[in-house]
């Protein structure tokens, strides 16, 4: 009971336990142990639990206020893009909208502030879990997340005439690589971030842009435009909407290997960047 | 809370029962009953009679020659440091002595420049994961998840410390007992007092129930009643065998609590030994408290500083350590014991809480 030894530990001072080595009963710890990465989630869903209404609110109103302004806004004056409706091409955009705000967004601010207000990073790295295991697991987190909330648009072009599709659950994997990426850019920022004001210059220098010209709310064709084309090539934004657009509407080719090839390269630059960058500021 | 342990078991009358650590108790409680009369070290020693002189195999802790710095300033100097298993280790020191640095380092969450450094045998910081998963740590801050529940925060460290799936709600109820959580198990944290925060930052670092406990000033800032409930929660982690190492800048934590006190300051440990020996060792057997005005004060100081006596002003007096060797020639005043506040104070120069 309380501070007797437990059946894992020898315990009375003289009897020390082999030194060097684990005390008898107790097990190695090795690199992105399961235990450590579902620790550190089961923190998340813990509070997820607690304030799941307004993280949900946020990620759903704001692309579905995308949708309506343009969708419907736009709409009247545009008929059709490609061979589908605006409202429809609209909400398949829309979805790498909603992916990346429900993974940049977290993973810049609740790290930052998990990091430096709470100190909560202080208190897990104390256990034993090591940065990649912290960053990791808060990420797939956020990826898991985000991966959800990307078929929140679908649902309500769904609602204005989007016809459902099997490929629309791809969106799932789609947002949950793509949303891991971000979120690790995020946890990047947060680490080189002096304060949380300098977040601003990353919103609107960097994810503002990229949302924009990612072929979210008007084409990118390289017959029309082909330095917007080059461009977006570098934008992992542009490949997840090509994506989330050939699924949704059946079109999926053999192209489509590149995007989801560009969507990984990414994440995982993207993850060594954020273990590195986080590390670096966690451990003096 | 004392009450609680005492139902259990956890009393100190119950530990004087078994062995070594019948023995080990029995002096620790003869050397603070005794600590000023002047025993011999040896007959009040405590687990200190083991400490090593030479890195030692069973140490808890070791460090050698570490030496950590920020930018221009040098947190720790050149710190060699054995904590044996089985005792309560004070790291006593001013603040900006390095003691929190020391701490970090141990748990490798900060880096050492230069040295050596093992816990629990484990190299640092190439093991510092293993060395982790047996350790508990009690942070100086308090950086508990002020949304989430007792047993939310307990939860999530059971997992972090790989508590087996079927031993982790006997853990948390464990845990919530030993810090006498057990009515505020489903209260968020944003709720507790600043007592009951303290008492779930050491039930977290409880959980998987460690060899070695870190605690980094485990009372600050706590009002007294707290603190005294802090002290029994340490001294029943000692008594059942958990090495700890604590940091404090109080006096009387150290006093009372550690069978080994470590005075540390400018980033190197400048003395070691039990309460007692550091007391004789630094300050002497007596002191002599001499009161008057400020100005007879410092006349005083001086006239101690000529005769080559050392001294320090101490409140309202001027208290002259060594006063056991006067003969005669001793100023007008109230002799006392020496205490580990003169020896202190005599190694840094810095007055202390």
């Amino acid at each position: 009971m309380s501070f007797e030894t437990g059946t894992t530990r020898p315990s009375v001072a003289g009897e020390p336990a082999a030194v060097g080595e684990p005390a008898a009963g107790v097990r190695r710890v090795g690199r992105l142990e399961p235990a450590a990465l579902a620790g550190v989630m089961s923190r998340d869903v813990a509070i997820f639990g607690r304030n799941w209404r307004s993280t949900t609110f946020s990620s759903i109103v704001q692309p579905t206020v995308y949708l309506l302004a343009f969708g419907l806004g736009l709409g009247t004056l545009i008929a059709r893009v490609q061979h589908v409706s605006y409202v429809q091409y609209v909400a398949t955009g829309v979805v790498a909208t909603a992916i990346l705000f429900s993974s940049a967004f977290p993973g810049m601010f609740n790290t930052f502030v998990r990091w430096q207000f709470q100190r909560t990073y202080d208190a897990i790295l104390a256990a034993p879990v090591d940065v990649e295991e912290l960053v990791t697991a808060e990420v797939l987190w956020i990826s898991l997340r985000a991966s959800v909330y990307g078929l929140a648009p679908l649902l309500v072009g769904i609602a204005f005439g989007l016809p459902p599709e099997v490929g629309m659950l791809l969106v799932v994997p789609i947002g949950f690589v793509t949303g891991f990426g971000f979120a690790c850019f995020g946890v990047a920022i947060a680490a080189v971030a002096k304060t949380i004001d300098n977040f601003s210059y990353i919103t609107s220098a960097v994810l503002t842009p990229l949302f924009l010209v990612a072929g979210t709310f008007f084409p990118i064709s390289k017959a029309t435009n082909e330095g917007l084309w080059v461009a977006a090539q570098f934008n992992p934004l542009y490949h997840c909407v090509e994506l989330v657009r050939n699924a949704t509407f059946g079109d999926l080719g053999p192209g489509d290997l590149y995007h989801a090839a560009v969507l990984i390269v990414f994440a995982l630059l993207m993850w060594r960047l954020a273990v590195s960058q986080l590390g670096r500021r966690l451990i003096d | 809370m004392i009450g609680a342990w005492a139902t259990r078991g956890y009393g100190r009358e119950s530990h004087i029962r078994s062995g070594a650590m019948d023995r080990r108790i029995g002096r620790s409680r003869l050397r603070r009953r005794l600590q000023f009369d002047l025993v011999k070290p040896e007959t009040l020693n405590t687990a200190a009679a083991g400490v090593p002189t030479g890195p030692s195999p069973s140490a808890a802790i070791s460090m050698s020659g570490v030496v950590k710095r920020f930018g221009p300033i040098t947190a720790v100097d050149g710190l060699d440091l054995e904590v044996p298993s089985g005792v309560c280790f004070g790291l006593l020191g001013p603040n900006g002595a390095g003691k929190s640095t020391t701490m970090r380092m141990l748990t490798a969450q900060a880096l050492a420049d230069e040295g050596e450094i093992s816990v629990l045998g484990y190299p640092m910081p190439q093991d510092s994961k293993q060395a982790r998963l047996e350790m508990g740590v009690v942070p100086q801050l308090d950086n508990l998840d002020v949304e989430l529940t007792c047993r939310q925060i307990l939860s999530v460290f059971a997992w972090l410390y790989r508590v087996p799936r079927s031993e982790r709600e006997d853990a948390i109820d464990r845990a919530l007992r030993i810090a006498n959580l057990v009515p505020r198990a489903g209260t968020i944290v944003r709720e507790l007092s600043g007592g009951m925060r303290r008492r779930l930052l050491v039930a977290r670092g409880l959980i998987h129930r460690p060899r070695l406990v870190l605690l980094d000033e485990p009372t600050v800032g706590l009002d007294p009643q707290v603190r005294q409930e802090l002290w029994t929660l340490i001294d029943g982690l000692r008594a059942a065998g958990t090495t700890v190492l604590m940091s404090t800048h109080y006096i009387e934590e150290a006093e009372r609590l550690a069978d080994t006190v470590a005075v540390m300051s400018a980033g190197r440990i400048i003395a070691q030994g039990t309460p007692g020996e550091l007391v004789r060792a630094h300050a002497g057997e007596r002191v002599l408290e001499v009161f008057g005005t400020p100005t007879q004060l410092e006349q005083m100081s001086e006239q101690a500083s000529r005769n080559g006596w050392a001294s320090r002003r101490s409140g309202p007096a001027l208290a002259i350590l060594r006063a056991e060797s006067f003969d005669g020639d001793a100023p007008r005043g109230i002799m006392r014991p020496a205490n580990l506040e003169d020896a202190f104070v005599a190694l840094t120069g810095e007055e202390i809480e």
